[in-house]
This record gives C-alpha cells, sequence and structure tokens, in this order.
C-alpha cells in the first residue's frame, strides 16, 4: 500500500506515536486500576484520568502556539512548560 | 457489594473506532504532516518544521478572519437569542395554533445551507431579487456585492432567518414543560409579566438556553456555506470569516502547508469548545 500521500516524517511519526503510547499507557492504567479515579479537583466538578489526559493535550498544544506566536520557534521552553502543565492537572484537576 | 469489571465489553467498539480511524483520525494525520511541510505537488515535501504555524500566528489575514469570525457569532448570538425567546413566548401553548407554529419554524431548519445561500443570493440582487430591488424602489442604497456593509447585514439576515428557529423550539420546550401551578402562585402573587419572565420562565428555559447559545456559536463559528454562496468572502474579504479563507488558501492558492497550519489552529479552537460544551453539559445534569 503505498502512503506517500500521507507525506510522513520522522518527527510527526514519533509525535503521533507518543501519543498512541500515552493512551496505551492509559488503557493500561485504567485496566490496573479500574474507574477511571473520578475526583473534584480545582475546576469544582468531576473529571476522570482520561479527562485530565485530554485537559493536558489541549492545553499543552494551546502552550506551545501561545509560546510560537509571541516568543518564537524553539518550543523546548514550551515543552518543559507543557510537563509542568500537564503535572499539575493529573496533581489538582 | 463489589461491581464486576468486564473491560471485553470495549470490543464492541472496535468497528466504531475503525471507522473513526479513516475517516478523522488518518486525515487528521495527515493533515498534521502536511502543516510541517511544503510541497508544489506531485507528492514532493520538504520539510518546514514550524514555520507554518508561525507565520499563521503572526499573519494578519488570519487574526483578521478570526476577528470577522468572532464579530460575526457575536452579532448573531445577541440578534437569535433574545429574538428566539420573544417568539417562543407569543407563540400559542395550545390549540390548533401549536402546530402550525411548529412546522413554519421548522422549516427553514429543513433548507439545505446551499439552497439557503442561493436564496438570499437571489433575494438579495438589486435587479430580480425581491429584498435588494424593494430596498433600491424605496431609495435605500443596498448593494451586497460592493458594499461591504450591504454584505454584511445580508449574511447576518439570512443567518437570524435559517437559526432563529431553533432558539424558538428550544425555548419553546423550556417553556411548554414550565407546570401551570407555577404560574397560578404567580397571578396569585399579583407578579407582573416581567416578574413572571424573569422568575419563572426564564430560570426554567436557562439549560435549553445554554444548548442554545453554545450550539449557536460553534455553528455560527464554523459557518461556511452560506456566506461562500451569497458574497464568495467578499467584497474584498469583509465576509471571509475562517473556513473561507481556509478554502481559499488550501483550494484557490494551493499552499497546503499553511492551510494545514490554520486547520489544526483552527480546529484545536473549536475542540476547545467542543470540551467546554460537553463539560458544562454534563455537569449541568449532574448538578441536576
Amino acid at each position: 500500500m503505498n502512503l506517500s500521500w500521507m507525506a510522513w516524517t520522522l518527527p510527526t511519526a514519533a509525535f503521533f506515536v507518543t501519543i498512541l503510547l500515552l493512551l496505551v499507557g492509559m488503557a493500561a492504567w485504567e485496566y490496573a486500576s479500574p474507574g477511571g479515579n473520578p475526583r473534584v479537583g480545582i475546576l469544582r466538578f468531576e473529571t476522570t484520568r482520561g479527562d485530565r489526559l485530554f485537559v493536558s493535550l489541549l492545553g499543552s498544544a494551546f502552550i506551545h502556539l501561545t509560546w510560537l506566536g509571541l516568543i518564537g520557534p524553539n518550543l523546548w521552553w514550551a515543552l518543559a512548560l507543557s510537563v509542568v502543565y500537564a503535572i499539575g492537572v493529573f496533581r489538582f484537576v | 457489594m463489589n461491581k464486576t469489571w468486564n473491560n471485553k465489553a470495549w470490543f464492541m467498539v472496535l468497528p466504531v473506532l475503525l471507522l473513526v480511524a479513516l475517516s478523522a483520525v488518518i486525515p487528521l494525520m495527515t493533515v498534521v504532516n502536511y502543516s510541517v511541510q511544503d510541497t508544489f505537488g506531485n507528492n514532493q515535501f520538504f520539510w518546514a518544521g514550524t514555520e507554518w504555524f508561525q507565520e499563521m500566528l503572526t499573519s494578519d489575514r488570519f487574526w483578521a478572519a478570526m476577528g470577522r469570525n468572532l464579530m460575526f457569532s457575536a452579532i448573531v448570538l445577541a440578534i437569535e437569542i433574545p429574538l428566539g425567546i420573544v417568539i417562543a413566548l407569543n407563540m400559542p401553548k395550545s390549540g390548533w395554533g401549536v402546530p402550525v407554529c411548529l412546522v413554519s419554524m421548522a422549516l427553514p431548519l429543513l433548507i439545505p445551507w446551499n439552497v439557503v445561500g442561493t436564496i438570499w443570493q437571489v433575494f438579495g440582487r438589486v435587479d430580480i431579487g425581491l429584498l435588494g430591488y424593494s430596498l433600491r424602489q424605496i431609495g435605500i442604497d443596498y448593494n451586497y456585492v460592493n458594499d461591504p456593509f450591504d454584505a454584511w447585514v445580508t449574511v447576518i439576515g439570512m443567518d437570524v432567518w435559517h437559526w432563529t428557529s431553533l432558539v424558538v423550539l428550544l425555548c419553546y420546550a423550556g417553556l411548554v414543560s414550565i407546570p401551570d401551578a407555577y404560574y397560578q402562585a404567580a397571578k396569585i402573587d399579583g407578579a407582573s409579566r416581567w416578574a413572571v419572565f424573569r422568575y419563572i420562565q426564564l430560570p426554567k428555559m436557562n439549560r435549553v438556553l445554554l444548548i442554545a447559545v453554545l450550539l449557536r456559536f460553534m455553528d455560527s463559528f464554523m459557518i461556511y456555506t452560506e456566506p461562500f454562496v451569497v458574497t464568495g468572502g467578499g467584497p474584498g474579504n469583509a465576509t471571509t470569516f475562517l473556513s473561507i479563507d481556509l478554502v481559499k488558501m488550501a483550494v484557490g492558492q494551493f499552499d497546503i502547508g499553511p492551510a494545514a497550519a490554520m486547520s489544526i489552529i483552527y480546529f484545536l479552537i473549536i475542540l476547545l469548545m467542543s470540551w467546554v460544551f460537553y463539560t458544562v453539559m454534563t455537569n449541568y445534569d449532574a448538578e441536576r
């Protein structure tokens, strides 16, 4: 099957593999500890760990875009900020 | 009692996952791939990194389209929500008028977007259109083809005509669910018409109004077909909303990389709004 029209590159493949691994990791976590660990955090509504992953990924995307728009193309600090943000989400949301 | 967890049920959703993968995930992956590359066709791609994203985020054209889109959403919401409430309040609650009103209200919703666009394109024409010709005859210098203000009025008028019915039907559903006892109590207390609306009808319509606001905001933010058919994004770029600009960039100019980057930014905004919509709805249900 010719997939050249999808224009794959190593960085984008690595990006999607990372997302896939995160999902597999979440599935494994769910298998080990079923129920999704629902709790009410600082947003004052119930979230499961799946919700927290979604909020982390969506927030990280906006952190990267904001960094790119306001500061510049060096995104390593944006990545570090996103990791801190994701830890915060999983800890407090 | 311990609940039994059986994760085998997840296999039941496998067909849907495959369908979503083919229809959404694979195209989305392709867009992401395109957004970091440049191409001149013939399946030849050149790495561009985050260049297109940076170009989009610092582009006046992108922010102008975003501004127009937000202004359009704000205007249609400011018109459609109060108008929908007023119409719903004045609709009959019983008798033969109910089905007549409901069917009349549902009619605009049943018309496909491109047909609505075509209707209004003809309707607004100054040579043969009822609206355009009539306005010209009474001395109003109306021409949506040349005048940006007239183009906006036409596009907003079209959206209000097409979608106010949705708000009306949602509000009407909220209103008919209010038990008569509330109105009787208000009458005994000598409540004014405004007091009945403010303290009985409006609180009872809260939920449906929330749905109406969120649905209309998301829908108006993604509008494409109707303004494209009526104005084609013009005159100039006066009615070029994000989706129209995106199509111009991708199909008209064949700037696949920047268009892909714009798609992803647009997608993320829609995704954020959808999440807010879902969260607000589910938590409202939980509170109730």
